[in-house]
């Protein structure tokens, strides 16, 4: 059993393409990268927001 | 990967991308101390983070979208002409992982060398939302210029860099543009993007005096200052040798005739570069001293602003000729510093958008001059370098794709409510809170370790 497309280093060499495991599932982790990028600039914006909202109301006092 | 002598190639052109890519780290890691060094105590953590964040935003979204801008817009003019096919630089090509070559159906060998080639892009990606975040420390928000800056470092300039910086960019091709070392397609981009992003977010709180007159906000440590530029010029080494191809067939017809290239495969040599580098800087640390009276803070500026002054043509000049450049560029970007910031009342915190902005204008349109008719391409059949060209050239660097996004982002974000902090908190300091929050924190350690 090998995640990887290969099972061992003992053939030719020059016929192995890529290494990495679970080959073919590029598609999936692009599109749950796009959206964890996303989300992380939508929480991290409302972070901020109310952090500064906080800050303000510490100044004003 | 067969034979010795192409492994050889293969695995040298791996190294020398490497390499570039670990000496332009410097870079970075000198806007951060720069950025630092340049803003007041109260707001040196919030500074050191908005910088900082820009790296692993910009690098995975040029892993999603940049790199394959690069290769797919090299077609125009502007948008017109078709995307070309980039199988190599989709982020899902399995040649964009860890990947031995083998049943990869792809020319000039990208599944060795695509992630080496990649992060060199990326560094160069860093350096364009770095240079427009020292611009606007101290009043603009994170989260605004995070999107900002994915613009500038994984759009904006890489669609430049594929129209002005690709041995096929269109530019090339019916323009004769010819920037070797990015005075336009980093520099002027950066500062016009800055530009604009300036205009619509305003001048930090007590920058003008009610009658207009500007103050200076002097930097708070210059010590850090020298260090952070004198990284800057450190990476700025590798940022010249990732621009070149180490190792090309520059012989057409007949024969063979390995050189190193300029990213337009056209000859040059490391030894060029070298010479010009240095001197170029040398022109530029000399000027800055002599306008800026000895100011520390432009000297260190005006050596950078040297090097961007002459890097569009300094696979070409020779070093006297790239000093004199250099000297030119620095009078011209100090004044015109000064010059906007009391005419139009822009608050540009390191001078980023005159050592970037106006030195890589002035650099890419002077190359039109020194270097007219000179081939700028080993494709017979593109425009020689010319004055023209390189002018639209520069105004398309800076306005069409550096000043006019920055501004139409800004605005939006601004209209969105979240570009600027509050004024209050820009009066006590980004930083202020969280320092109380430090402080209250060491003091009950402090009492407890008393009890």
């Amino acid at each position: 059993m090998t995640t990887g497309d290969f099972a061992n280093w003992a053939g030719a060499i020059a016929d192995i393409g890529p290494i990495y495991p679970f080959v073919g599932m590029e598609v999936p982790l692009v599109i749950a990268g796009v959206i964890f990028w996303i989300a992380w600039h939508i929480r991290m914006i409302r972070q901020e927001s109310g952090k500064l909202e906080e800050d303000k109301q510490k100044a004003a006092q | 990967m067969s034979d010795q002598l192409s492994s050889l190639v293969t695995i040298f052109t791996e190294f020398y991308y490497w390499l570039t890519v670990v000496l332009m780290f410097f870079i970075h890691v000198g806007f951060c101390l720069y950025e630092v060094a340049a803003s007041r105590h109260k707001n040196h953590l919030h500074t050191l983070m908005k910088n900082t964040m820009l790296i692993p935003l910009v690098t995975i979204t040029f892993f999603f979208f940049g790199w394959w801008i690069y290769f797919a817009f090299p077609n125009g003019p502007g948008i017109i002409g078709g995307l070309v096919a980039a199988p190599h630089a989709v982020p899902w090509s399995d040649v964009m992982g860890a990947h031995m070559g083998g049943g990869a159906d792809l020319e000039n060998g990208w599944a060795r060398i695509n992630g080496v080639f990649w992060a060199a892009f990326l560094l160069f990606s860093w350096t364009a939302a770095s240079i427009v975040s020292g611009s606007v420390i101290e009043r603009i928000t994170s989260g605004g210029f995070w999107i900002l800056a994915v613009a500038i470092g994984s759009v904006f300039w890489i669609i430049d860099a594929s129209w002005g910086w690709h041995a096929e960019g269109w530019m090339v091709q019916l323009l004769g543009y010819h920037d070797a070392y990015a005075s336009g397609v980093i520099h002027a981009i950066a500062g016009g993007f800055a530009l604009g992003v300036l205009v619509v977010l305003g001048p930090r709180i007590g920058k003008f005096a009610a009658d207009g007159t500007p103050r200076n906000i002097n930097p708070r440590n210059p010590w850090l200052v020298a260090i952070g530029l004198f990284m800057i010029y450190t990476g700025f080494w590798g940022f010249y040798v990732a621009c070149n191809v180490p190792m090309w067939d520059v012989q057409s017809g007949d024969g063979v005739f390995y050189s190193a290239t300029n990213i337009y495969l056209a000859p040059t040599t490391l030894s060029a570069i070298t010479f010009n580098f240095l001197m170029s800087l040398a022109g530029g640390l000399l000027a800055g001293y002599w306008v800026s009276k000895g100011d520390a803070f432009w000297t260190y500026s005006s050596g950078l602003a040297g090097i961007i002054a002459a890097s569009a043509g300094n696979d070409l000049y020779h070093p006297i000729q790239a000093m004199f450049i250099a000297i030119v560029g620095v009078i011209v970007m100090y004044k015109m510093h000064y010059w906007v910031e009391r005419r139009f009342k822009v608050d540009d915190a390191v001078g980023a958008v005159a050592v970037h902005g106006y030195a890589g204008f002035f650099g890419v349109v002077v190359a039109g001059f020194m270097l007219w008719g000179y081939p700028s391409s080993p494709n017979p059949d593109y425009a020689a370098i010319n004055p023209l060209g390189q002018f639209i050239g520069a105004v398309i660097m800076f306005g069409v794709l550096g000043f006019l996004p920055g501004w139409v982002i800004a605005k939006i974000i601004h209209a969105c409510g979240f570009l600027r902090i509050p004024r209050e908190v820009e009066i006590a300091g980004l930083d202020t809170a969280n320092n109380a929050e430090l402080e209250a924190e060491a003091q009950a350690v402090a009492a407890a370790e008393r009890n």
